[in-house]
């Protein structure tokens, strides 16, 4: 339970962008998704220079393609739609390859495929270079309101609460006999989670009370709030990227 | 049901996360005055609890979004309408921004759909149900079984009115079809998710009546037992 716990997407690089201040690379992500979903689909150059800035963070902040793309499978379902669409949509149609295709379905799906993958992106490069300490104190700083930025806190920590119970019943389930299958565990699981979430609870509710008694008043320490908050300099850094996204989303805008 | 970026167009997600934005405000002004030492703890437990089970999702083909537990009508009755909308829309701020699962662009489509009509559909039917319904075990889990139920198909529907205001891809007269999958796939999800919901809700009845938020309200302090003094005579 060690208060600097990074989360499985974590990347323990140094790095560029690792060092840049929470709060900065937060909106940076934020300003570039909403530029690339408010680019006209026709635009298809303009994916391609929206491609070019993440190859480009991802090579600074030194992430893989290769773990990129395994962690980008999350998005698969939305690709299947995306593929169900030239088929399924309306209105014009043109003959691809002896399939009759809906124009407008084509588009729709190259849409959903470019601009929901280069989300995933820039969401794992986020996570990536991030540790859930420095999210939750990004968002602090950002001004969210203490009951948010709380809950988040204790979710990510009762995560592993949560994890960490599950296997010990899971253990002492096997070790009285039981002797779980694929489906068949879900028996055994969902007969449990009750008793999980109670389990699970009572040791979070431990937590919390350490907590408190350690001072723990709704906000992490003052120390971690004010080290490390972002400088000018860091916003310009971060400002790049969504500066360049948005100039490339002006001009794709115009010139469609 | 996370909508991925660029199924709904720009100009409805921005009208929805303005909406989502001054909803949540109003939970937050509300949720500060539900949050004490008992309730803080919980509401990360539920969150944490809705995270790892909306991690199990699957494809639906025909409609462009994943199907899998919402969890709010455990929120709602575990930590309340407004602590419990939090709690959704926290894990779906926490997965778009790290885990890329929902565009963060369509965040406020997304927090409408599953925090606030999924939690707001469970409450209240959890607030009618619980004033019907017996208030034994069985009443409860009824009444878990079946707002967990409604609320994950109202939540779907949701989205099928979210593609018809703004869906990129004109799907012609198959919206009617849209509309009958997602309920479809939901009613079968809502059924697992009820189930979940009623045994998780009636182990911590039964244990920790306390924690129960839905319960608090309408129980009265049950008198405690006062031992007679000096025995039994």
């Amino acid at each position: 339970m060690g208060a600097g716990h990074a989360h499985v997407l974590y990347r323990e690089v140094p790095s560029p962008v690792h060092r840049l201040a929470p709060e900065a690379k937060i909106t940076a992500m934020v300003l570039f998704t909403i530029a690339v979903v408010a680019t006209p689909r026709e635009a298809l150059w303009a994916f391609a220079g929206y491609a070019v800035l993440v190859a480009l963070v991802a090579a600074l902040g030194r992430v893989g393609a290769r773990w990129l793309l395994l962690r980008s499978m999350i998005e698969l379902p939305f690709v299947l739609f995306a593929f169900a669409l030239p088929f399924l949509g309306a209105g014009e149609r043109v003959e691809v390859a002896g399939l009759s295709l809906s124009v407008d379905g084509l588009y729709g799906g190259w849409n959903i495929v470019a601009k929901g993958t280069l989300g995933v992106l820039a969401s794992l490069l986020l996570a990536a270079t991030t540790t859930t300490r420095d999210l939750i104190i990004g968002l602090d700083r950002l001004r969210c309101p203490q009951i948010v930025t709380q809950i988040a806190t204790f979710m990510l920590r009762y995560l592993d609460v949560l994890v960490g119970e599950a296997r010990r019943m899971r253990v002492a389930r096997v070790s009285r006999g039981d002797d779980p299958r694929f489906l068949w565990q879900l028996r055994g699981f969902a007969a449990g989670v009750g008793a999980l979430f109670l389990r699970a609870f009572e040791r979070g509710e431990r937590v919390y009370l350490a907590m408190l008694s350690r001072g723990y008043s709704g906000r992490m320490p003052a120390v971690w709030q004010g080290a490390g908050a972002a400088t000018a300099g860091q916003w310009l850094a971060a400002a790049t990227v969504p500066v360049a996204a948005v100039s490339i989303a002006a001009a794709a805008v115009v010139l469609t | 049901m996370h909508i991925s970026n660029g199924i709904i167009n720009g100009p409805v997600a921005g009208v929805f996360a303005a909406l989502a934005l001054a909803a949540l405000t109003f939970c937050v002004l509300r949720g500060r005055r539900d949050l004490d030492d008992r309730l803080a703890p919980m509401a990360g437990l539920v969150a944490a609890f809705i995270f790892a089970v909306q991690m199990l999702n699957f494809p639906i083909l025909t409609a462009g979004v994943s199907g899998h537990l919402l969890g709010g009508a455990l929120a709602a009755l575990l930590v309340g309408p407004w602590v419990g909308a939090l709690c959704v829309a926290v894990v779906l701020v926490v997965q778009a921004l790290v885990f890329g699962d929902g565009g963060v662009a369509m965040l406020g489509l997304n927090i409408t759909n599953m925090a606030l009509l999924g939690t707001a559909a469970a409450y209240l039917l959890i607030a009618g149900l619980l004033r019907v319904l017996p208030r034994t075990p069985l009443g409860l889990s009824v009444t878990a079984f079946v707002s967990a139920l409604v609320s994950v198909v109202v939540a779907s529907q949701g989205f099928v009115f979210e593609y018809w205001l703004g869906g990129t891809t004109d799907l012609g007269g198959n919206l009617g079809g849209l509309a009958g999958t997602m309920a479809g796939v939901h009613l079968l999800i809502g059924v697992g998710e009820g189930l979940i919901t009623a045994t998780t809700v009636a182990t911590v009845a039964k244990v920790r009546p306390d924690l129960v938020y839905a319960l608090r309200a309408l129980k009265p302090a049950a008198p405690a037992p006062v031992p007679a003094v000096g025995g039994v005579r």
